[in-house]
């Protein structure tokens, strides 16, 4: 856990403070964001936390220990750090880069060695190949990925991490974050994470901090703050399209129709009918025996027509996973001109149906009350 | 491959032609009578030459002890103001002619190995100590904030970030420093300090050709000698990631 008690910074000879009045706190195992356009303290606030700044007033705790009562160079060893430069040291090899904190900390060097070798294989670089390499030698992507690694080597609890990804090729950059969060999801770091692109703010945190003039503006979770933005400023720096960027963080699940009428391959077209209009549906899905998603069949089918539905029934374009975000859902959706999909779990049962109109409500309800 | 055994065979010609070249100057010098003076002056050649290298290795050990901490120093936080004052103090040191430096230093300790050393020592301090100011000035701040925010201190960020880091520039300067040093010994011998340069200015002095190549000559290789160890020093002690070379 990262709390952060009224902390200022005003920098000699500046009317007005970097930092002004701070409190925040993030959760143990949680990702927080702190977000703003440039000049607006975020990254000032980062670097009091392993006091490469020094606050001029407010207390920074880590777990429940203040931060001034450490020995700065002793703090920081207990701290991840990754800048967005990467900077690791040109002339050592990957593997003495990554053990750099294990070496300063003592650790035996067998041991150190095999961690090294340990989390190379964790963000699938091999590690016969790359350990004894020097950084020129790797791509941008791979530099970055061995900055993180050398970062949580001495496997502190908390890590800071400076637009870590910021100079790299947007794709790389996305296989970069989902490896991170991957990892993440394993490893449970306190992490602070600067950046200045809301994208990357709503994909990668737990909670964001909305800085501007070294104030905190807003600190929420990534829905709420699309939802209810605290200010004007909060609302167009998220964007006008900030409606659409929650679609990413809402699940199928979320807004899907559960426990849904369906019918099998030999129920009668008439049985089929009845189903659908009972539930004002102008399709329904056909199952198999066990229940997997095998068509449908729609109702002007189921009128017009007369026998067992399996003889009448339609392939369905696509299907989508519970696990997929909304995102992802509406534009299968624009994709294929239709406007509901049929919901499966990994295995392919059949566990509800989501429409654009059940999507367009769910993310209204949250302005409901404005 | 083919850029390889196009290499090995300008290689093969050029050794080749540098052996047809030290054959044919070898007969040019024992016709011209140069070979037998210098084998007259042989036990003169190897007391002369043991003479410069000790001058060498004792200013040039004494300038490198000195100026690279002195560079250290000067990009320390209390001294780090005045490296710039400083390096101007220096530049302007190095116009100096060699030949003042050496005359200074004997009005200052008289006559004798000392002055000189202490002169060769003036001389060759003023490359080694601004190249290793310049060297560690240039390591890439964002690798010092890497080192200070993973909690490295002040010395393990010196030695294992900004010196590595800076080596090449710093052997660089090491190396004109001693191309310098070595051509400068020969003045010495004006203030008594011995050296190769005996045979040249006693050559020059009684109009005799050939013995001042006797000392010309030795001391041309022994300059390119020592070029070609510090650049062997440089190629093998300076780690593969930071070295230009390999």
């Amino acid at each position: 856990m990262i709390r952060l008690e009224r902390v200022t910074k005003l920098f000699p000879g500046t009317p007005m403070p970097a930092v002004d009045q701070v409190s925040m706190e993030v959760p143990e195992g949680e990702i927080c964001i702190l977000l703003g356009p440039s000049g607006c303290g975020k990254t000032t606030t980062l670097k009091m936390v392993n006091r490469l700044i020094e606050p001029t007033s407010g207390d920074i705790l880590i777990g429940d220990r203040n931060t001034a009562d450490y020995d700065p160079v002793e703090l920081r060893r207990t701290l991840g750090y990754v800048i967005q430069q990467i900077g690791l040291f040109p002339n050592k090899t990957i593997e003495d880069n990554i053990c750099i904190v294990p070496d300063i900390l003592g650790w035996d060097r067998n041991k150190s060695r095999a961690r090294a070798a340990e989390l190379l294989e964790l963000v699938a670089l091999d590690p016969g190949v790359f350990l004894k390499r020097y950084p020129k030698e790797l791509s941008g992507g791979q530099q970055q990925r061995i900055g993180v690694l050398r970062a949580i080597a001495a496997d502190p609890p908390v890590l800071l991490m400076d637009e870590p990804f910021g100079a790299i090729d947007p794709i790389n950059r996305a296989v970069i974050q989902d490896e991170f969060l991957k990892m993440q999801a394993n490893l449970k770091k306190t992490i602070m994470f600067v950046s200045h692109d809301i994208d990357e703010a709503v994909k990668m945190g737990d909670r964001i901090a909305i800085f501007r003039d070294g104030r905190l503006i807003q600190y929420d979770t990534p829905d709420s703050l699309l939802a209810h933005p605290a200010d004007s400023f909060v609302s167009d720096f998220v964007g006008s399209d900030r409606t659409l960027k929650r679609l990413q963080l809402l699940k199928v699940s979320d807004a899907m129709m559960q426990d849904p009428p369906r019918v099998r391959a030999d129920d009668t077209l008439k049985t089929a009918a009845a189903l659908m209009e009972e539930n004002g549906h102008s399709a329904v899905v056909m199952v198999g025996p066990r229940g997997r998603v095998r068509g449908f069949v729609s109702l002007k089918t189921a009128q017009e027509n007369k026998g067992k539905v399996g003889e009448h029934s339609e392939a369905l374009p696509t299907t989508i996973k519970l696990e997929e975000n909304l995102r992802t859902a509406v534009s299968t959706m624009f994709r294929h001109d239709i406007t509901w999909l049929a919901c499966t779990n990994d295995d392919g049962f059949y566990k509800g149906y989501v429409t654009l109109r059940g999507i367009t409500r769910l993310l209204a309800e949250a302005y409901r009350d404005e | 491959m083919n850029n390889r055994s196009e290499a090995t065979a300008f290689f093969r010609l050029w050794r080749t032609g540098l052996l047809v070249g030290i054959f044919a100057l070898g007969a040019w010098a024992w016709a011209g009578g140069l070979l037998p003076t210098m084998l007259d002056l042989w036990d003169d050649i190897t007391f002369l030459s043991r003479q410069h290298v000790t001058l060498v290795a004792i200013s040039g050990g004494l300038a490198i002890a000195v100026g690279i901490p002195v560079g250290v120093a000067l990009t320390r936080a209390p001294l780090r103001r005045y490296g710039d004052a400083f390096l101007q103090f220096l530049n302007i040191g190095a116009t100096i002619p060699t030949l003042a430096v050496l005359a200074l230093s004997m009005s200052l300790l008289g006559i004798g190995d000392r002055p000189a050393i202490f002169g060769l020592f003036i001389a060759t301090l003023l490359p080694i100590v601004s190249n290793t100011l310049a060297g560690i000035r240039a390591v890439p701040p964002h690798l010092i904030e890497a080192a200070h925010g993973m909690g490295m201190s002040a010395g393990q960020i010196l030695w294992q970030v900004e010196l590595p880091n800076a080596m090449f520039v710093i052997y660089a300067g090491i190396r004109t420093a001693l191309a310098v040093n070595v051509g400068t010994v020969p003045l010495a011998f004006l203030i008594g300090g011995g050296g190769l340069g005996e045979l040249i200015f006693s050559g020059i002095a009684l109009n005799e050709f050939a013995m001042m190549l006797a000392g010309a000559i030795p001391t041309a290789l022994l300059a390119i000698l020592v070029d070609f160890l510090m650049g062997q020093l440089q190629f093998w002690t300076i780690p593969r990631g930071v070295n230009p070379l390999r």
